[in-house]
C-alpha cells in the first residue's frame, strides 16, 4: 500500500513537465564536478561579503534568459511565437548605451534611470508593432516577428551608427554586476520580475484567457473573449521583458555590440519554454517550467565553456543535450522504455491512460 | 429558379450508365448502407435525398470508390465492375466535385482545373497547352470568359464551385457526382451553377446531385432517389413526386397521417404580454439567411423548426451576433444593439450555445471550473478576475443544479461525457445570467437521460423569465418544448405557429411541404 502510494507520488513528479529539466541541470553540474570536484564550491569574498563561485555565475548568466523565456512562454501559450526578442535586446541595449554615452555623468542615477526608461519605452513600441501586426492585421506571428527580428538589428545599428558603443555609468553597471545580500542584483531582479509576471498572470484572468485562446480560439470567441487586446498585451510584455534582458546583458560589459548582443537569444528562449513543458502549439503554459528551462540553458552555456568544448562544437553539444531532453519528455519514447523494462504480460497501462483512469475512478 | 425543364422522355429509352444494385456498405461492422439501388441515365440530373445520417454521403463515397462495397453489384454501361479506390472510379468514368475541400485557392484557375492532368512533354509540363485545355474544358461549362491565370481565391464562391466541376470534367466522365454544391451559394449563384449543369446534362453527362435544398432539387433534377436510415425508399420522376410525399418518405411518416392535419400556417402577433424583450427586424446575411423579423418575450421558448440545411443555426448565430448580420436592426430591452461579436452580445445578455461542442464550445484542456467561468470572465475582462469565493460558489451551484457528473471541478473537461460537457457549456452561459439564450442543438449526441434533464433545465429557465431560442434537428423535441415555432425553409423564415394541442411534428412538415417557391 505504502509502496503504491510512493510510486504514484514518484509518477506525478516524473510527469511534471520540468522534471527532466531539473534532472538535466543536476546531471550537467555532476559532469562539471567530475572534472573539478570544487566546481560547486561557493566562497565568500572577504572584502565585500559577496558570494563567489560557479553557481553564482550561472545564476547571473541566467537572468536575461529568464526574462525572455517568461515572455516567450506567454506568447507561445497564445499559439504564437516571438522571434524578435534577441533583436529587441540589441535595440534596448543600444538605446541605453547611446543615451548614457551622450549624457556623460558617470555617477548619475538619473541618467541610468533615463537610459532604462527610454530603452524600455522603445522596446515597448517594437512590441506594439508586433502585437498590432499579429492581433489587428492578422499576419502570422512567425512572419511578423521575423520582420521585427531583421528590422531590430537594423534599428540598433542605426542608433549606434554601426559602432560598438561603450559608456560609463556606475548605477547602471551595478544593476548587472552588483551584489545585494551576497547575491547578484541581476538575478534577484530577474526573480522579482518573474514573480511579478507570474502573480499578475495567475491572479488576474490573463492566464486563463491566454490559455483559452491558445487552445481553442473559436470557442474562446464564442465565450466573449476578444483576442486582439490580449495578443497585443502579450507581445508588448514579451518585448518589454526582452528590453530588460537587453539592459542586463549590455550592463555586464557596459558595451553594446549590435551584431552580438542578444544574437540568437530567441532560440534560447524558445528552447527554455519547450524544456519547461509548454507545447509550441499553444495552450497550457508553465512559468515555473520556463524558469527551469532558462536555468538549464544558462547551466549548459557555462558547462560548455567549463568543459572546454571547442567553440565550433558548442552548438552541436547544446543540440545533443536538448534533443535527449525532448526525447525523455516524449510520452511515446517513455512508453517504449516502460515496455522494455517490464515483462510484457505485466505491462502497465501507459502513463497517460493510467493517470486519467485514476482521476475518473 | 423557375420550373423544371427536365426531359424524362429521353431516360426511358436508354440504358443506365451506372447501376448500383443491392449495395451494402459496412463501416467497422456497422451497416451504413443496406441493399440500396441507384440508377443513373445519361443526360439526367438525378437528386439524392434523405435526412441527416440517411446514407447520402456513404452512397456517394461508395460510388466514387472511397468506401468498399460489401455486398451488391455496380454495373457501368451494363458491365459489372469493382470500384476499388478513387482511381478505379475515375477510369470507370465517374468524377466527383465536393464543396470547398479540393481546390487549392492559391493556385490559378488553370492549375486547379488541370491538376493531376497537366499536359506533359519530355521537358516537363507544357503550361501553354495545359492552359489551352483548361480553357476548352471551361468553355464546355459556358465559362469561356474566365481568365485561366486568375487565382481561385479571387473568385466568388459560385465560380469556385464551377472550377471544381470543371476539374472533375477534365477526364470527360460519364457520371458527375456533386455533393452539396450549393450550400454556400446565394440564389443568383445557384442559377449560374444550374445553367452549367444543364449544359453538361444536355451533353449527355449523368449528374448525381446531393442537396438539402428541396426547391433546388425540384428546379434541377429529373429523377429523385430517396434514402432513409441507409435504405433505399424508391426512385421517382421529380415531376410526379409531391413535396409532402417526398418529405414523408425522407422522415418515414405516413402520408395519410400528414394529410389529416391541415395546414395551420398563420402569422404570429402579440400573443405574449408586454413589450418584446428582443426584437429583430430584417436581420439577415447574404448567402446565409434571408432578412427576417423575430420577436422574443420574457419567459418564452421559441423553437426553430426546419429540415437540415434550412438555416436554423445560421439564424441563431445572426440573432446572437456570432455571425455579423449585413442587414436589419436588433433591439434588446427596447434599446438598439449592434451585436457585432459574441463579446458584445454577452454584455447585452444575449448568449449563444454552439451546436459544435468540440469546436465552438468546450475547451478540453481547461478544467470544468475554468470552462464554466470563462464567459462570465470574458464579460468582465481579464483585469477583474472573479474572486475565488464567487467562482467556487458559481461552480458548485451549477454542478449541483445541473447534476454535472465530473471527477471534480479541477478535472480537465475532456474527461467528461458528451452530456456532461453539454451541461458544463450550459452552465457557462447561465453564469452570465442571460436574458436571451440561443441553444443550438443542445441535446445532440447526448444520451436519453441527459436529454430529458437538459430539456427540463430549458423549461425551468423559461419559467425564470429567460427568452430561449431552441434549435433542434429533432422536431418532436422542438414541438414539446416551444411556446412558439418559427418555421424555416431554404434559409428563410416561412412562418410562425403558436404551439397548442392541435400542433404536431406533422403540422410543421406539412407547412414546409406546402411552401413552394411561388412566393419567393
Amino acid at each position: 500500500m505504502s509502496t503504491a502510494a510512493r510510486s504514484t507520488w514518484l509518477h506525478d513528479l516524473v510527469r511534471k513537465p520540468f522534471f527532466w529539466g531539473v534532472v538535466a541541470i543536476i546531471a550537467l553540474l555532476l559532469l562539471n564536478v567530475m572534472k573539478d570536484p570544487t566546481y560547486l564550491a561557493i566562497s565568500v569574498n572577504p572584502d565585500n561579503g559577496n558570494l563567489v563561485g560557479n553557481l553564482v555565475d550561472i545564476l547571473r548568466a541566467s537572468a536575461p534568459i529568464l526574462m525572455i523565456a517568461v515572455g516567450m512562454s506567454l506568447v507561445i501559450a497564445t499559439g504564437g511565437i516571438d522571434l524578435s526578442v534577441g533583436s529587441v535586446m540589441a535595440v534596448s541595449g543600444a538605446v541605453a548605451m547611446v543615451f548614457m554615452k551622450d549624457a556623460g555623468q558617470s555617477g548619475s542615477l538619473g541618467v541610468a534611470l533615463g537610459a532604462i526608461g527610454l530603452a524600455l519605452a522603445v522596446s515597448a513600441v517594437l512590441g506594439v508593432v508586433n502585437g498590432v501586426l499579429v492581433a489587428y492585421i492578422g499576419l502570422q506571428p512567425f512572419i511578423s516577428t521575423l520582420i521585427m527580428m531583421l528590422a531590430g538589428r537594423g534599428i540598433a545599428k542605426v542608433i549606434t551608427e554601426g559602432q560598438n558603443t561603450s559608456a560609463t555609468n556606475d548605477p547602471f553597471r551595478w544593476l548587472a554586476n552588483g551584489f545585494v545580500v551576497g547575491l547578484p542584483v541581476v538575478f534577484l531582479l530577474a526573480l522579482a520580475i518573474v514573480g511579478l509576471v507570474g502573480l499578475v498572470v495567475r491572479r488576474s484572468a490573463l492566464g486563463l484567457m491566454i490559455e483559452a485562446i491558445g487552445i481553442n480560439p473559436k470557442a474562446s470567441r464564442m465565450a466573449g473573449i476578444r483576442p486582439s487586446g490580449l495578443l497585443l498585451t502579450v507581445y508588448v510584455l514579451s518585448a518589454v521583458l526582452a528590453g530588460i534582458a537587453g539592459i542586463m546583458s549590455v550592463g555586464t560589459v557596459m558595451t553594446v555590440d549590435v551584431s552580438r548582443t542578444g544574437y540568437q537569444m530567441e532560440l534560447d528562449a524558445i528552447l527554455a519554454v519547450v524544456i519547461g513543458g509548454t507545447s509550441l502549439s499553444g495552450g497550457k503554459f508553465s512559468i515555473g517550467g520556463a524558469v527551469v528551462g532558462a536555468l538549464l540553458i544558462a547551466t549548459l552555456d557555462k558547462t560548455v565553456v567549463f568543459l572546454g568544448v571547442s567553440s565550433s562544437a558548442t552548438p552541436a553539444f547544446k543540440a545533443i543535450v536538448i534533443v535527449v531532453l525532448c526525447l525523455l519528455q516524449s510520452d511515446r519514447v517513455r512508453g517504449w522504455f516502460v515496455q522494455r523494462r517490464k515483462p510484457p504480460k505485466e505491462r502497465p497501462v501507459p502513463n497517460a491512460v493510467a493517470a486519467r483512469e485514476e482521476v475518473s475512478a | 429558379m423557375t420550373a423544371t425543364d427536365a426531359s424524362p422522355s429521353r431516360v426511358a429509352d436508354e440504358r443506365p450508365v451506372v447501376e448500383m444494385i443491392g449495395v451494402t456498405v459496412e463501416i467497422e461492422g456497422r451497416p451504413v448502407l443496406h441493399e440500396v439501388d441507384l440508377r443513373l441515365y445519361p443526360g439526367e440530373v438525378h437528386a439524392l435525398m434523405g435526412g441527416n445520417g440517411a446514407g447520402k454521403s456513404s452512397l456517394v463515397k461508395a460510388l466514387t470508390g472511397a468506401y468498399r462495397i460489401g455486398a451488391g453489384e455496380v454495373r457501368i454501361a451494363g458491365e459489372s465492375v469493382s470500384l476499388a479506390g478513387p482511381g478505379a472510379a475515375e477510369s470507370a468514368g465517374i468524377a466527383a466535385a465536393f464543396q470547398d475541400v479540393d481546390l487549392c485557392v492559391n493556385l490559378s484557375v488553370a492549375e486547379n482545373v488541370m491538376i493531376g492532368h497537366e499536359e506533359r512533354r519530355w521537358y516537363g509540363i507544357a503550361w501553354g497547352a495545359t492552359r489551352r485545355r483548361a480553357v476548352s474544358v471551361l468553355e464546355e461549362l459556358g465559362l469561356g470568359g474566365l481568365d485561366p491565370r486568375s487565382a481561385v481565391a479571387t473568385l466568388a464562391p459560385a465560380m469556385q464551385q464551377l472550377v471544381a466541376i470543371a476539374r472533375a470534367m477534365v477526364t470527360h466522365p460519364k457520371v458527375l457526382v456533386l455533393d452539396e454544391p450549393t450550400s454556400s451559394l446565394d440564389a443568383d449563384e445557384v442559377a449560374t451553377l444550374f445553367r452549367a449543369l444543364r449544359r453538361l446534362r444536355d451533353q449527355g453527362v449523368a449528374i448525381l446531385f446531393v442537396s438539402h435544398f428541396l426547391e433546388q432539387v425540384y428546379a434541377i433534377s429529373d429523377r429523385i432517389t430517396v434514402l432513409r436510415d441507409g435504405r433505399g425508399q424508391g426512385e421517382y420522376p421529380t415531376r410526379e413526386l409531391d413535396r409532402a410525399v417526398l418529405i414523408s418518405k425522407m422522415i418515414g411518416k405516413d402520408l395519410t397521417e400528414l394529410r389529416r392535419i391541415g395546414s395551420e400556417r398563420r402569422a404570429h402577433r402579440a400573443d405574449p404580454t408586454g413589450e418584446p424583450l428582443y426584437q429583430a427586424a430584417g436581420v439577415g446575411r447574404r448567402g446565409e439567411f434571408a432578412p427576417t423579423d423575430l420577436e422574443l418575450h420574457r419567459g418564452e421558448i421559441v423553437g426553430l423548426g426546419g429540415l437540415r440545411g434550412s438555416g436554423r443555426s445560421e439564424l441563431g448565430q445572426l440573432l446572437a451576433g456570432v455571425v455579423r448580420r449585413d442587414s436589419g436592426t436588433i433591439r434588446v430591452d427596447g434599446r438598439e444593439a449592434a451585436l457585432p461579436n459574441p463579446a458584445a452580445a454577452l454584455r447585452r445578455r444575449v448568449a449563444f450555445a454552439s451546436e459544435d461542442r468540440r469546436d465552438g464550445g468546450i475547451i478540453e484542456e481547461l478544467s470544468v471550473r475554468e470552462n464554466i467561468i470563462l464567459a462570465l470572465q470574458g464579460i468582465r475582462g481579464w483585469a477583474r478576475p472573479i474572486s475565488r469565493a464567487e467562482r467556487d460558489a458559481l461552480v458548485d451551484r451549477f454542478m449541483e443544479s445541473l447534476a454535472i457528473v465530473a471527477p471534480g471541478p479541477d478535472a480537465p473537461a475532456r474527461q467528461l461525457s458528451g452530456g456532461n460537457q453539454q451541461k458544463v457549456l450550459l452552465a457557462r452561459w447561465l453564469a452570465t445570467r442571460p436574458h436571451v439564450l440561443v441553444l443550438d442543438e443542445p441535446t445532440r449526441g447526448v444520451d436519453i437521460a441527459a436529454k430529458v434533464e437538459l430539456q427540463a433545465v430549458v423549461a425551468e429557465l423559461a419559467r425564470e423569465g429567460v427568452a430561449v431560442v431552441f434549435i433542434s434537428s429533432e422536431l418532436d423535441e422542438v414541438v414539446r418544448l416551444s411556446d412558439r415555432i418559427v418555421i424555416l425553409k431554404d434559409r428563410r423564415k416561412i412562418g410562425e405557429v403558436s404551439n397548442g394541442p392541435g400542433l404536431s411534428v406533422d403540422t410543421i412538415i406539412e407547412m414546409i411541404a406546402a411552401d413552394t417557391d411561388d412566393d419567393a
